[in-house]
């Protein structure tokens, strides 16, 4: 098949060395987690314990159990995040059961935005996003230390100008 | 480019002389390098224009009337002759102000660079729009418009949501606007754009009207309206005995049903593809005749739909997809070797990849899509990423490397438990071309191979302003 012809030499050449995201993403997740169904289970037990008699408090194992599932899984999805800058173009891999892999050419290009709401801030993340022309183009990369963000901001700009494309 | 000014003194001072106002908006652009920018001349639209606008109020009355008909009728039979005229004399003359304002303060001009429209009575709008990011010009003239021998201009430009529009502009000066721009956006010096006028055009294809009606039979789409139309009406009076009720469900269905047969057929009739230096024109139409003027170099997609009933004749539909245009035909019915070689002139060194080059997904990949799994099929050439998809109506879309904005690779449970994988390619008209049902190794390889050629690929593309070597 001619899809194979032109990369073969290459892709094994400069299969990228993938970054993963720094821990702060996956503690700030499991906080919230934590924060919402810790209360939650703590609550769904007094109150059943109290009205209902101290059986129906075991209830409170839902929330328990789905605390616990909940944190493997967002270690999971953490691990499954992570990004390689290579000479021409970006690449992002992510997602444990819906896989999912995206390469933006950094000459296709058209803005590059860090975004850091309340929460990120106060745990010191902030999320780099990548347009295209094409609004289907889905490249982020969450969870990032700021000062690492906007390195790979200024670096993807730089890029995008120097082999810049446009439509 | 957007600059807003609130005072109206200057919009009356600026009528057919150097609009004064507008030097302040340029200056930026004085730095720029082209300091004697020439005095912009700003223009008015045709003068039948107000008349269009006009009929707004009236058409509010109408739609009204025709909403809610029992209440519409007792309104109307307690009005006196005389309130009625007494209504008139009041809603004219404040339709015929409506329309002139509006009229009076629409301005547009045309720079070395800029298209620039300011108009808005209270709410003031100026839009600079930039020449050479132009991604296609139409001209219409619907069919009033034809017998007033005005017509419409409409750009495409990527990021607006609806096609800016100059209505209405007299038919000569329609098209030479249409040239100017094209001239301009093509490169030409901005001294000579004026008198480059329309660029020669030469006749691809010309569809017969005979098999535009032919084509339109042999859709399922045409006989299930028409069906419907048909069938449903006489039910609806068996179920309810109202008539009002029957009337309220045939008057749409019929009126879907006439749209998609003679309304396609009227809109279809005479339709010419032709060639031009310009770029592609499209002449339509058979009440309201449509001119459309694609540049070189701004199709991201073309598409080829093949409906079942069709292929026997081997004809096939050619649609393309230009960045901020929603959707349009090139051809809407061609044997399929005229097909191919309009599309070789659209995408230059494309050949259509023959259907036996397309390669199935495994046949694992039954598990994941049951039968349809055998209309997947991809090609790549050293110009284009070709991807079909659909069994009895197939489609085969067709990316120009060069216009490839990302590639995505996406692997559900499912997929993985077959090994399979679907790759994306996000084009620039916010259209996705995918891939179904790849052998999953083969997907990875074609997702940084499909990037490569995407990045290499722009070097042999034309420059944004045509004209310029």
């Amino acid at each position: 098949m001619e899809t194979g012809s032109l990369d073969d030499g290459r892709a094994a050449g400069d299969e990228p060395g993938w970054t993963a995201l720094p821990p702060g993403l996956l503690r700030m997740r499991r906080l919230l987690l934590v924060v919402w169904l810790g209360p939650l289970a703590l609550a769904v037990g007094v109150l059943l314990g109290a009205l209902a008699g101290p059986v129906w408090s075991a209830f409170a194992l839902l929330p328990l159990a789905l605390l616990g599932w909940g944190w493997v899984l967002l270690g999971r999805n953490w691990r499954s995040w992570r990004y390689a800058e290579r000479a021409d173009d970006l690449l992002i891999s992510r997602g444990v059961l819906w896989r999912e892999e995206t390469v933006v050419p950094y000459g296709r290009m058209q803005l590059v935005e860090v975004t850091s709401g309340p929460v990120e801030r106060h745990f010191g993340l902030a999320t780099v996003q990548l347009h295209t022309a094409a609004a289907a183009t889905d490249a982020t990369i969450p969870g990032l230390d700021p000062a690492e963000a906007e390195r790979l901001r200024d670096r993807l700009t730089r890029l995008g100008e120097a082999r810049s494309a446009g439509l | 480019m957007t600059t807003d000014r609130g005072d109206g003194a200057d919009v009356e001072a600026a009528d057919r002389d150097n609009g004064a106002g507008d030097r302040d908006g340029a200056g930026d652009r004085d730095e720029a390098g082209d300091r004697d920018e020439p005095g912009v001349i700003e223009r008015r639209l045709h003068p039948v224009t107000p008349l269009r606008r006009a009929w707004a109020p009236v058409a509010v009355l109408a739609g009204w009337a025709v909403h809610d008909p029992s209440q519409a009728q007792q309104q109307l039979t307690k009005l006196t002759t005389t309130m009625l005229l007494a209504g008139l004399a009041v809603l004219l003359p404040a339709a015929a102000l409506y329309g002139f304002l509006s009229w009076w303060f629409t301005h547009f001009a045309v720079t070395d660079t800029e298209l620039r429209i300011r108009t808005g009575l209270l709410f003031r709008r100026t839009a600079h729009i930039r020449l050479e990011r132009i991604q296609a010009v139409d001209v219409t003239r619907p069919l009033l418009a034809r017998l007033a021998g005005v017509a419409k201009l409409k750009l495409d430009v990527i990021g607006t949501d609806k096609k800016d529009e100059l209505a209405f502009l007299g038919e000569d000066e329609a098209r030479a606007l249409r040239a100017e721009l094209l001239a301009r956006a093509a490169g030409f010096a901005p001294e000579t754009a004026h008198e480059v006028g329309e660029a020669p055009a030469r006749e691809l294809v010309r569809v017969p009207a005979r098999v535009i009606a032919l084509s339109l039979l042999l859709i399922g789409a045409t006989w299930g309206s028409l069906l419907t139309a048909v069938v449903v009406p006489p039910l609806v009076w068996l179920g309810t005995h109202s008539l009002w009720t029957v009337l309220a469900v045939a008057v749409p269905l019929f009126g879907g049903a006439v749209t998609s047969s003679a309304g396609r057929f009227v809109g279809a009739y005479d339709w010419t593809v032709s060639e031009s230096p310009d770029g592609l024109r499209i002449d339509r139409g058979l009440l309201d005749r449509t001119h459309e003027t694609v540049p070189p170099g701004r199709v991201q997609t073309v598409r080829i739909v093949e409906p079942l009933l069709w292929r026997r004749l081997g004809w096939v539909r050619v649609e393309l997809d230009v960045a901020g245009s929603s959707n349009s035909v090139l051809l809407p019915v061609a044997p399929r070797g005229i097909a191919e070689s309009v599309i070789a002139r659209v995408l230059p060194g494309v050949t259509v990849p023959d259907a036996s080059l397309l390669v199935r997904p495994p046949r694992r990949a039954r598990w994941c899509t049951p039968v349809w799994w055998r209309g997947h099929g991809i090609a790549v050439t050293d110009a284009v990423f070709a991807a079909r998809h659909g069994l009895l109506r197939r489609r085969l879309a067709l990316v120009p490397h060069a216009k490839v904005q990302s590639v995505r690779l996406t692997q559900g449970p499912w997929e993985r438990v077959w090994r399979v994988a679907d790759v994306h390619v996000d084009t620039g008209a916010n259209k996705t071309v995918t891939a179904r049902l790849r052998d999953a190794e083969e997907a990875a390889r074609l997702l940084r191979a499909q990037a490569e050629r995407s990045r290499t690929g722009r070097r042999e593309a034309r420059p944004d302003r045509w004209m310029q070597r």
